[in-house]
């Protein structure tokens, strides 16, 4: 064949594949949200899936947000004292991890700590028939098991990004106030007037709730379109963590712009 | 792990992140200190309000006493007005000066309230009528510069 023709059906044959896989991971989304009320039925599932991808992360959660608060604070000083303002600091602390570095760094570290392994777990269930099973049951594995690690994503990502921001600016008040020595009422008083609740933190919240959704039914759709084999679930695994981070980072680019622009 | 162990973490865990909002809204956010109780709102018209932004703070005597509710462009007069609200604790005399200031050299500009003498005080939807607009850098360079230029040269 022309080589031309190769290339365009090679090019047409990506995208058609790529819409066709946006599809049928709508299709789930569509699905999951349809059998929630049954996945909340047995409630318990739901709580087991937030320890599992909630409680877990919490540790590396803490962990990072305090190193990245306390850096916040080192570079925000060391910049902010060139023009004489380095009491400003707990405000550039608070905005940047309020508006952007909460929830993005948590939905990032999110994708790589739950949704990798939401994506093995179902992969492997898959792999070893277990889907097939319980749908021979008569148990519809959407309820049973997409719904509850679903619900559970969406509901960890606005408390773990919480707790991030609320974490990150301990670590930056622990740089500026008793090590560089910047002044403890002005870091908290030009915070406080300066971030406000509904435009910084409420919108903070709406970013991480939306990035739990993607984040969460990316890992899924990917467990359960995984090849059921071992390099299938190994590649699905890869997947999960590219797309998640990708559609993170774009979608807050969306979110921040349609938040400004008001 | 049995269930009451898990139903123990995941509550924690929900407690630590209500938590973490609560503190983002107190101490991080302005949900306490900035909300006005009840208020009234009263207009002011400028020839120019520089940098003036809406949600600005409106103070006296450096107390933030309300906030700027918005901005409009009066094309009749064309000036500029714009509406005031006012915590309801503080009345303020009819005569009050409203003028708008920067805090700091490149700071934020916000409206500053200097009471006057009146017996009357500020009704809702009153009109404060002593302003005075935002100083304009450029304006103030050039009114120095023509100054300079037409003085007697030093003998």
């Amino acid at each position: 064949m022309n080589p031309i023709f190769k290339i365009l059906s090679n090019l047409g044959n990506q995208v058609t594949s790529r819409i066709w896989r946006l599809g049928s991971a709508t299709r789930l989304f569509l699905l999951t949200l349809i059998y929630s009320g049954e996945s909340f039925k047995r409630i318990h599932l739901t709580i087991r899936e937030i320890y599992f991808t909630g409680v877990m992360s919490l540790i590396i959660i803490v962990v990072s947000a305090f190193f990245v608060g306390m850096v916040l604070g080192l570079q925000g000083y060391y910049t902010l004292q060139k023009y004489g303002s380095s009491e400003s600091i707990g405000v550039l602390v608070a905005l940047a991890l309020l508006r952007e570095l909460g929830p993005v760094v948590t939905a990032l570290l999110f994708a790589g700590r739950a949704g990798t392994a939401i994506t093995a777990e179902i992969g492997l269930m898959k792999a070893t028939e277990q889907l097939s099973a319980m749908e021979m049951m008569a148990v519809s594995p959407i309820a049973r098991i997409i719904g509850p690690r679903f619900w559970a994503g969406v509901i960890s990502m606005p408390i773990l990004a919480s707790i991030f921001s609320m974490v990150g600016v301990m670590g930056g008040y622990l740089v500026a106030v008793p090590i560089i020595g910047v002044d403890h009422g002005a870091f908290w008083s030009q915070m406080n007037v300066n971030v406000d609740f509904r435009f910084d933190v409420i919108n903070g919240l709406i970013k991480s709730f939306v990035f739990g959704v993607a984040c969460t039914i990316i890992a899924l759709y990917e467990g359960y379109d995984a090849p059921p084999t071992a390099e299938g679930v190994s590649r699905a695994t890869t997947r999960t963590v590219v797309t998640s981070s990708l559609t993170v980072l774009g979608l807050d680019f969306i979110l921040t712009s349609f938040m400004i622009a008001h | 792990m049995d269930k009451t162990t898990l139903d123990i973490w995941v509550g924690l865990f929900v407690a630590i992140g209500i938590a973490a909002l609560m503190g983002l809204a107190m101490k991080v956010g302005n949900l306490t200190s900035n909300t006005l109780g009840e208020t009234y709102s009263v207009t002011a018209n400028y020839e120019n309000i520089g940098g003036l932004k809406p949600r600005a703070p409106v103070k006296s005597s450096g107390v933030v006493v309300g906030r700027i509710d918005n901005i409009k462009f009066d094309t009749k007069a064309y000036q500029a007005v714009v509406t005031l609200k006012i915590d309801k604790r503080y009345p303020f005399p009819k005569d009050t000066f409203a003028n708008i200031y920067t805090s700091g050299l490149l700071g934020e500009q916000y409206i500053s309230l200097e009471a006057g003498g009146d017996d009357h005080f500020l009704k809702e939807g009153d009109r404060i009528s002593k302003t005075q607009d935002a100083v304009v850098l450029e304006k103030l360079i050039s009114q120095f510069l023509y100054n300079k230029a037409t003085e007697e040269p030093k003998k």
